[in-house]
């Protein structure tokens, strides 16, 4: 986890604002380690949590330009405050009838779901903090991974409510 | 006579009811709106060029009586016109193009606005919202193609947003760090109607003005600048900008501080003043870059620490601590590590230190400044022929600094910035960040509308100018007395500099020998024109271009191979400069 940030980002829910914003990263030479998109409580508002590589000044430069963009309602870097942080994968493994209560156990061991079961296949379902989702995901290597999908890191501050200024 | 004078009565009848009707009609067409509300929000002119997708809207504007349009002969031209216009004027330009062609032919221009933090509103024709990315004729993806080269940018697709996203957009370009906005209008929107509310509110909520640091951070400035012994104020295009330029006058003089400014920041400081160190960085002055290398203090104002400015970054200003006073937070702290960030408006920083400081002196760095003046003036060798560094200065003296300079891109730029005093705030109007060749023309169109009676000048050079010659049109329609003074050397002379001292003389495509007659040519568009080869032609030529208040070109024939000096090797230090 050196040097990545998770951003919380509020921006209006217009077209083209994921645009705007990917592009500033990649415009500036900024690393995007993953984004989660989606609607808040207000419907014209919507919260990106990014997930971005890089040292103080990159950090700095990053919310600062951000900031510029006039969608952007406002940014926070909160690393380094107390928030609860979760990601969601899917994982489709080989699973020969042979292996399969191995990987359920594992399963299990995780507090994982399988969601569907094919002829020599399962998908896996887990959410949880970065560190459980990559454990999971090695966890299940030996088996042979076929496909993964993964969300992209989500996060709330605990406490009250959190307020826009 | 009875029956047409009772005709008369009736057709006169029949104009008033129009005209109350008129005056008491509530719903509008969306082109209607949108010259309705730039009326409103104090518009005068427009730079542009007419297209399909935006027929509506010059259907509209031709029965404006507020709105002057002024039309170039390509929208490239509009858009360097609409920023000139603001350059020189402070407020917003307006340039208008149709949707596809004309509005990629606009890029140029708006990047060169970005760059250069120039407030301008540029208005795009698009196809009709149900023929959006169905690849139609001349359709381009114009939102998304500006988007990193604008402040911000819209896309109208509601009739009913027309009058807020117009406001909006105003206020966004010229607000905080100024720069353009672009408006792309379907076509259709522009002929279905709405009604018009001229005090609808205008919310942005992503959009803060920045606010000023707070009283403890200007304060350690200011006993900064009081413990300084060896002091230099390098100011930039944020001081025009915040018109700050009497505010900084007086803090200098106050404490005595040289002052070096940036080619954007050229005219904010009076350059025939004593402790004015005229332009710094790869072409600046010996004096202002030994200046800056030995300060103790650089107080950055309205700057960005540009590469062209700082050289190699490590050993910039390097004895010095340095202040950076800037309206966009995101500017400090960029390119240079500084020790007193300060974010604000230059006017209101400034005259927060002025009541912060007491007078100063400083008179032993002065006198090692006065002693490098002396030392290092800015010079060239006088052979008696014709020198492009000698048309600048006659330019300069005969208007005493007080004319308007538009210029090119190049060699002839860097002379003006060099050799060209200015006395007048606003007046230096040049290409900066991009680096646009065929700026100056179209930028000294913009100047001349903005300022009618003034004395205007575009400074160009042959290649440069060539980039957007069809304006040449534009100056004759509207009868711009502008004086286009061409720095002939048939060559690209920056980039053959470039390669004479780093490529081993290879003067790879750099060589303009074929190149039309300039004097035949300006004829041909119906302006006064004439050639200059000898030093002694160069003043009375002048002095008869200013004085016949028309449009005229003068092709002087310098010198070919001149080169700018000083000069700092691109990534080096400003410490070590080439001087010739």
């Amino acid at each position: 986890m050196e040097n990545k940030h998770t951003l919380s980002v509020l921006v209006e829910n217009r077209p083209g604002v994921l645009t705007r914003v990917a592009g500033l990263f990649a415009r500036r030479g900024y690393n995007i380690d993953s984004l989660a998109v989606g609607r808040t409580e207000n419907p014209a508002v919507s919260r990106m949590t990014i997930v971005v590589e890089g040292d103080e000044y990159v950090i700095e430069q990053v919310t600062k330009q951000l900031e510029k963009l006039v969608e952007v309602i406002e940014v926070s870097d909160i690393t380094k405050k107390e928030h609860v942080e979760r990601e969601l994968i899917l994982i489709k493994v080989k699973a020969e009838p042979s292996v399969r209560g191995e990987i359920m156990q594992i399963v299990d061991i995780f507090r994982a779901r399988v969601v569907d079961i094919g002829k020599d296949t399962l998908i896996i379902e887990a959410t949880g903090d970065i560190g459980k989702i990559n454990a999971i995901e090695s966890s299940m290597k030996p088996f042979g991974i076929l496909e993964v999908v993964r969300t992209g890191k989500v996060a709330m501050l605990r406490g009250p409510k959190y307020e826009i200024e | 006579m009875s029956v047409r004078s009772e005709r008369m009565s009736e057709v006169m009848q029949v104009g008033s009811i129009k005209e109350k009707a008129e005056k008491s009609r509530t719903v509008f067409s969306g082109a209607e709106l949108v010259i309705k509300t730039l009326e409103d929000l104090g518009v005068e002119v427009i730079f542009g060029f007419p297209g399909g997708a935006v027929l509506p809207l010059y259907d509209a504007l031709y029965h404006s009586k507020k709105i002057r349009h002024i039309l170039t002969r390509h929208e490239q031209g509009a858009a360097h016109a609409a920023d000139g216009y603001a350059r020189s004027s402070g407020k917003v330009g307006v340039c208008i193009a149709t949707s596809g062609p004309g509005a990629t032919n606009l890029v140029t221009g708006i990047a060169n606005a970005y760059m250069d933090s120039v407030p301008m509103v540029a208005i795009t024709g698009q196809v009709a919202v149900n023929a959006i990315g169905r690849d139609s004729f001349q359709e381009a993806d114009i939102t998304g193609i500006t988007m990193p080269i604008t402040k911000h940018n819209f896309l109208i697709k509601d009739v009913k947003e027309i009058v807020p996203t117009l406001k909006k957009a105003f206020y966004i370009a010229s607000t905080g760090r100024p720069g353009p906005v672009l408006i792309d209008l379907p076509k259709d929107i522009t002929v279905k109607e709405a009604e018009y509310n001229p005090w609808v509110d205008v919310e942005i909520p992503g959009y803060r003005l920045p606010v000023m640091s707070g009283n403890g951070t200007i304060s350690s400035v200011a006993e900064a600048v009081m413990q300084s012994e060896k002091p230099v104020i390098y100011a930039g295009g944020g001081v025009l900008k915040s018109k700050a330029e009497k505010e900084l006058l007086a803090f200098a003089e106050k404490l005595n501080i040289p002052v070096t400014t940036t080619l954007m920041g050229k005219s904010c400081f009076p350059e025939n003043h004593p402790l004015s160190l005229g332009m710094l960085g790869m072409h600046g002055t010996v004096y202002a870059n030994y200046a800056v290398s030995q300060c103790d203090l650089l107080i950055g104002i309205g700057v960005r620490f540009a590469d062209r400015v700082t050289g190699d970054v490590s050993t910039f200003a390097e004895n010095a601590r340095i202040v950076h006073i800037d309206i966009d937070p995101a500017e400090i702290g960029k390119n240079v590590a500084v020790d007193f960030p300060v974010i604000g408006d230059a006017k209101e920083v400034l005259v927060r230190l002025l009541e912060l400081t007491q007078e100063k002196k400083n008179t032993q760095w002065l006198k090692t400044i006065e002693e490098w003046k002396k030392q290092y003036p800015l010079t060239y060798k006088d052979n008696g022929k014709l020198k492009p560094q000698y048309v600048i200065e006659q330019i300069s003296e005969l208007t005493g600094g007080k004319a308007f300079v538009a210029t090119e891109v190049g060699q002839h730029q860097m002379w003006a910035a060099q050799l060209y005093k200015t006395a007048v705030p606003r007046t230096f109007i040049s290409s900066g960040g991009l680096g646009t060749m065929g700026f100056g023309l179209p930028a000294a169109i913009g100047v001349q509308v903005a300022n009618p009676d003034a004395v205007v000048f575009d400074i160009a050079g042959d290649g440069s100018l060539q980039m957007n010659i069809q304006e040449l049109a534009t100056v004759v329609q509207y009868e711009l007395p502008i004086n286009i003074a061409l720095i002939n050397n048939r060559y690209l002379g920056m980039v053959r500099q470039w390669q004479e001292i780093f490529h081993g003389g290879r003067y790879s495509q750099t060589d303009l020998s074929c190149q039309p007659d300039f004097v035949k040519l300006a004829e041909a568009y119906g302006m006064e024109a004439l050639r200059v080869e000898k030093k002694e032609e160069v003043r009375p030529a002048l002095k008869k271009a200013i004085e016949s208040k028309k449009p005229v070109l003068i092709d002087f024939w310098v010198e070919r191979e001149e080169n700018v000096f000083p000069m700092v090797p691109p990534g080096g230090s400003i410490k070590k400069m080439l001087r010739g």
